[in-house]
Parts: C-alpha cells; sequence; structure tokens
C-alpha cells in the first residue's frame, strides 16, 4: 500500500506540470457533485413513487373522486362524512384495541423470549432459527394455515379443545365478532413476536456483563438486576421496537383480510381493509384516501419520537 | 437446564405448529382431511402427493412460482443498486441538503404500504404499467429503497475511511473507490441487503393483489389465495401444498443464512 502511494505521488506529479494542482474548493465541487449524481435515482425515485402519490392521496381524500373519475374539490367532507359514520367508528375502535392488545402481547411475550435466549446454551442455533421462522414465511400464505387452523368445521384448535374435555361443542372462533378479533390479535402476535424477541436479545447482548456482577456483588437478586439494569438499559431498545412495531400492526392488511376480509359485521376491519375495501371494492377512492390517511398523523408521531430517540442516543455517545 | 428448557418449549411449539401443520395438511388425502372423527395432528392413511400434482397440472401455479422469481429478482436488483449508489454519499460525503434526505428516507422506511396504495393504483395505470408484472418491479423499490439504503448506510460507516483515501491517493475517482475498495469489504451488508429485499418483495401482498389481476400474471402469494378459493370451496390440501412450496425458496434462503437475517432483523432497530 504504501509503495503503491509513492507511485501515485509521483504519477501526479508527473502529470501537475500540464494542469494546475488540485485546490480544496475543486475537490468539495466534485465531491458535492458525486453526491448528488449518486442519490439521485433514490430521490427521483421517492419524489415520483412515494411524494407524488402521497399528495394524490391528499387531493383524494378532498375530492369526491370515484374509479375512473378525477372528481371534484369538497373540502374535508369525506372526513366529516367518515367521523359521523358507525362504521368508521367501528373502525377507528378496532385499529385501537388491535394494535393494543397485539403490542402488549408482542412486548411482554418478546421479552420473555429474549431474556429466555439469552440464557440458552445448547442448541442455540436451532432454538433461535425456529423462533424467528414466522417471521420470515409469507404472512399471506401462513395466514391461511391459521384460518384453516380455526375453520368452524374441521378446526385443529376445536378439537384439540373437544379431546381435552376442555369445551364439549366447537367454538366459532371466525364467524365470532369478539372471537375473531381474538384470533386475528393472535396470529399478528404470531407473526411479530420474533421481531420483538430477536431485537431485544440483540439488546441484552449489548448490556455490559460488568453491570451484573456489580450489582451481584452489592447483593441485588434476579428480580433487582432485572429491574435496575436489565430495564433501564434496554428501554431505548424497546422503544424503537414497539413504535416501529406500532406502525406495522396498525397497517396490517394481510392477516385481516386473509382471515376475516374485515367481518364479521365489520368487527375486524382496520384502516387499511376498510379503505381497500371503500376505495377498491366500492369505487370511492376519496373516502378510501381519508380512510388511509388516519395512517399518517399516527406515522408522524411515530417518526418524531423515533428520531429524538435516534438523536439522544447520539449525543450519550 | 429443566427450568430453561421448559418454559422456552411452549415458544418453539408455539412458533413451529403452524409450519408443521401446513406441511402436514398439503400431504395428507381428503378422505383423511375431512374426517371429523381422525386426530388431525398426524397421517395416518397414507401420504399423498395428490395436492401438489393437482396443483401443477390444474392451476397456474408454476407460472405464479415464476413470477414471483422475475418480480422480486428484478426488483432485488434494482434496489440494491439504488440503495449502495444512495448510501454511500449519505454515509461518507458531505453536502448540502445530505441531512434531510437522511431523514427522508427514514420516514419512507416507516411508510406501511397500506398508506399509498390507493394513490399508486392511478399512478400504474397513468404510466400504463396495470396488469402487468412492471407494475410490481417498478412499485416494490418504493419500501425496498429506503431499507436498502438505511441498512448499507449504516454498513459503510463501519468501513475506515482510510483505505478509501489511499485508492483517490492513487488516481481512483469516487465510484471506482466504491465499486473496488468499499464494495468488497462491505458485501456482508450488501448480501444482508439483497436477503432482505428478495424476502419482502416475495411475501409482498397488497400491491400484487391490486395492481395485477389477470390470473397468469399474478404473483405466489396473490394466486394461491385468490385462486384456489372458488366461492365457498376450499381445496385446504391444496392450499396449504401451494402454501408450502410458496414458502419453501424463503425458507431455504434463511437456513442459509440464518445470521445475514438476524443482523438485518435488528439492524432497523438496534443501528
Amino acid at each position: 500500500m504504501q509503495l503503491k502511494t509513492v507511485n501515485g505521488n509521483v504519477a501526479k506529479l508527473a502529470v501537475s506540470g500540464e494542469a494546475p494542482p488540485r485546490r480544496l474548493t475543486d475537490v468539495l465541487v466534485s465531491d458535492t457533485s458525486v453526491a448528488y449524481t449518486f442519490v439521485a435515482p433514490a430521490f427521483l425515485l421517492l419524489l415520483f413513487l412515494v411524494a407524488y402519490p402521497f399528495v394524490l392521496s391528499v387531493w383524494f381524500s378532498l375530492s369526491d373522486a370515484r374509479v375512473g373519475e378525477t372528481g371534484s374539490f369538497v373540502g374535508l367532507d369525506n372526513f366529516r362524512r367518515l367521523l359521523g359514520s358507525g362504521i368508521f367508528l367501528q373502525v377507528l375502535q378496532n385499529s385501537i384495541v388491535f394494535t393494543a392488545a397485539a403490542l402488549t402481547l408482542k412486548t411482554v411475550f418478546g421479552m420473555a423470549l429474549a431474556l429466555l435466549l439469552f440464557r440458552v446454551t445448547r442448541f442455540k442455533r436451532l432454538i433461535r432459527g425456529a423462533v424467528l421462522l414466522p417471521f420470515i414465511v409469507p404472512t399471506a400464505l401462513s395466514t391461511l394455515v391459521w384460518w384453516w387452523m380455526f375453520e368452524p368445521l374441521y378446526s385443529v384448535v376445536n378439537w384439540t379443545l373437544k379431546s381435552l374435555h376442555v369445551v364439549n361443542h366447537d367454538i366459532p372462533w371466525l364467524p365470532d365478532p369478539y372471537l375473531a378479533m381474538l384470533t386475528v390479535i393472535v396470529v399478528n402476535t404470531w407473526r411479530g413476536l420474533p421481531f420483538f424477541a430477536i431485537t431485544l436479545f440483540a439488546g441484552l447482548v449489548a448490556i455490559p456483563r460488568e453491570m451484573y456482577e456489580a450489582a451481584e456483588s452489592d447483593g441485588a437478586g434476579p428480580a433487582g438486576r432485572f429491574w435496575h439494569i436489565t430495564v433501564p438499559l434496554l428501554t431505548p431498545v424497546l422503544a424503537v421496537v414497539i413504535l416501529f412495531s406500532a406502525i406495522f400492526t396498525l397497517a396490517d392488511f394481510n392477516i385481516v383480510y386473509v382471515l376475516t376480509k374485515g367481518g364479521p359485521m365489520n368487527m375486524t376491519h382496520l384502516f387499511a381493509t376498510y379503505s381497500f375495501a371503500l376505495g377498491l371494492q366500492s369505487g370511492q377512492i376519496g373516502q378510501g384516501a381519508a380512510v388511509s390517511l388516519f395512517l399518517f398523523p399516527i406515522l408522524l408521531a411515530v417518526v418524531f419520537s423515533q428520531l429524538r430517540l435516534v438523536r439522544r442516543a447520539a449525543t450519550y455517545e | 437446564m429443566f427450568t430453561l428448557y421448559m418454559p422456552i418449549t411452549p415458544f418453539v411449539f408455539f412458533a413451529l405448529f403452524p409450519l408443521y401443520f401446513m406441511v402436514v395438511t398439503s400431504l395428507k388425502t381428503n378422505a383423511e382431511l375431512y374426517n371429523v372423527a381422525s386426530a388431525p395432528f398426524l397421517i395416518r392413511r397414507g401420504v399423498t402427493f395428490g395436492h401438489y400434482q393437482l396443483l401443477s397440472t390444474e392451476t397456474l401455479f408454476w407460472s405464479w412460482f415464476a413470477n414471483s422469481l422475475i418480480v422480486s429478482l428484478a426488483a432485488t436488483l434494482i434496489s440494491v443498486a439504488i440503495g449502495i449508489l444512495a448510501a454511500y454519499p449519505l454515509a461518507r460525503l458531505r453536502f448540502l441538503g445530505a441531512e434531510s434526505f437522511g431523514v427522508a428516507i427514514f420516514i419512507t422506511y416507516l411508510v406501511p404500504p397500506s398508506l399509498l396504495f390507493l394513490p399508486l393504483t392511478t399512478v400504474v395505470n397513468r404510466l400504463g404499467l396495470s396488469d402487468s408484472l412492471w407494475a410490481l418491479i417498478v412499485t416494490y423499490p418504493t419500501f425496498l429503497v429506503p431499507f436498502c439504503t438505511w441498512l448499507l448506510m449504516g454498513y459503510f460507516r463501519t468501513v475506515p475511511r482510510e483505505i478509501e483515501e489511499c485508492a483517490m491517493l492513487d488516481g481512483c475517482n469516487r465510484l471506482q473507490t466504491m465499486i473496488r475498495i468499499l464494495l468488497p469489504v462491505a458485501i456482508p451488508g450488501v448480501i444482508c441487503a439483497a436477503l432482505f429485499a428478495f424476502t419482502l418483495s416475495w411475501n409482498e401482498f397488497l400491491y400484487a393483489l391490486v395492481f395485477v389481476s389477470p390470473a397468469e400474471l399474478k404473483t405466489m402469494t396473490v394466486g394461491v389465495f385468490s385462486e384456489l378459493i372458488r366461492g365457498d370451496i376450499y381445496y385446504w390440501g391444496g392450499l396449504m401444498a401451494g402454501a408450502c412450496i410458496g414458502s419453501l425458496p424463503i425458507v431455504v434462503a434463511y437456513v442459509f443464512f440464518l445470521d445475514y437475517y438476524v443482523s438485518g432483523l435488528t439492524a432497523g432497530a438496534v443501528k
């Protein structure tokens, strides 16, 4: 490497007779133009396929656009009509229940699983691999097997419960509105748990061992160590994971669409599936766009708090 | 030992049972499948490949498989290339707007597809791409590029600047330095980005459902779901067979590259 550098300098000296030596400003200017050239494809993609559709979505939500018609400006009519409609209020409630329940389950069990994974010594890779699998498999396809597991007539869940004499009749998992919501939450938890467990596990690994040793020599028990070392040091990771998952849980489409299509009686509709039903199935693009835009303030809130967390972490370093 | 492996067993069971049940169902004869009295967990009356055969001969299954493969490979290639190009200046160079562009990438990384599918349908229509695989190849990068850029930015920052400076003194320009010096060192990051991009494309459902309607152009996830369910008749054996083969490429990639998946998964949240 040394030799090469020397050669390079010699080469530069050789050409310096013809061209003036490159000045600092030249280097900076050329670097800036390089930067813009490199960033351009990504920038154009985001501009035309993310920013422009977003503006279009806002326009749709303020218009009475239907499939094949541009529609005209109607102000906040769509939002007013949504907030006055019983179905939309139900969707709002479903979204809150679904997201809160699924996030709680994923946080609690994800934390438990992470702590267990941390202590595993034998079959480490095998167990980690098995536990992560639900997150990797295509959701639309894995949800099909959940559908089959809760199918009214041949449900393996019901078969087991009946064989164990827990119940003596078939439980109507998907036709019952409340049980349907429960099922959708369970499937979402099944799919999202690995993300929580593996990320929290990575956070646990990053905690210095000396902290625990110091606490132990000060007489802290396992519970004390968990609450006073693990929890505070894991909080930043936990916050990021929860915020991240909050968006994608709230915006979930695949699981609900495959399992219940939003039914029975709109009791499992979320923003995404209801927006799909309104905008594409009944062709009211304006209303559909308005529904999906309800995701946006939540998205902004999450982005804002994530950026703050990242900045705070950066200043601590 | 006992207190550790006992509590972890239910988690492993919960994670794996549905996938096990998927395989078991796909290999059962219809007679056993629809017999309410027989235990559903096991195959007692012989293994059958009938459901797989039905899938191959009676449906467009292999077309869906090929479509998924084409779309995923193309979208991955495009996104990783654009991602590498964008991540390099964001990680290395100072330029006006660098920070705002970084934030923009981060925001789009968090935008769920369900927020933009309605207006994107209009955009795809106007571009004349609806009902072609191009609709997917063009739209998948909207969520893949932010992910790849974010992941690669992190990887590029871990590579020391000095090795690049040496190359630049030797007269390499930025592009040459990036391709010859940085990329070989950052190969694990590139593999990780490509694996995730491929997985996300292969698993994508909403855009594929909305933008492409002819049966022969559907991707795996949509084809199995919408073409194997006709009215109230469910071909559960066939559905599960389709779900098995549809998951197989991802599971195989996953088994070989487990560590890459783990690092990619945590990169989004921890880094």
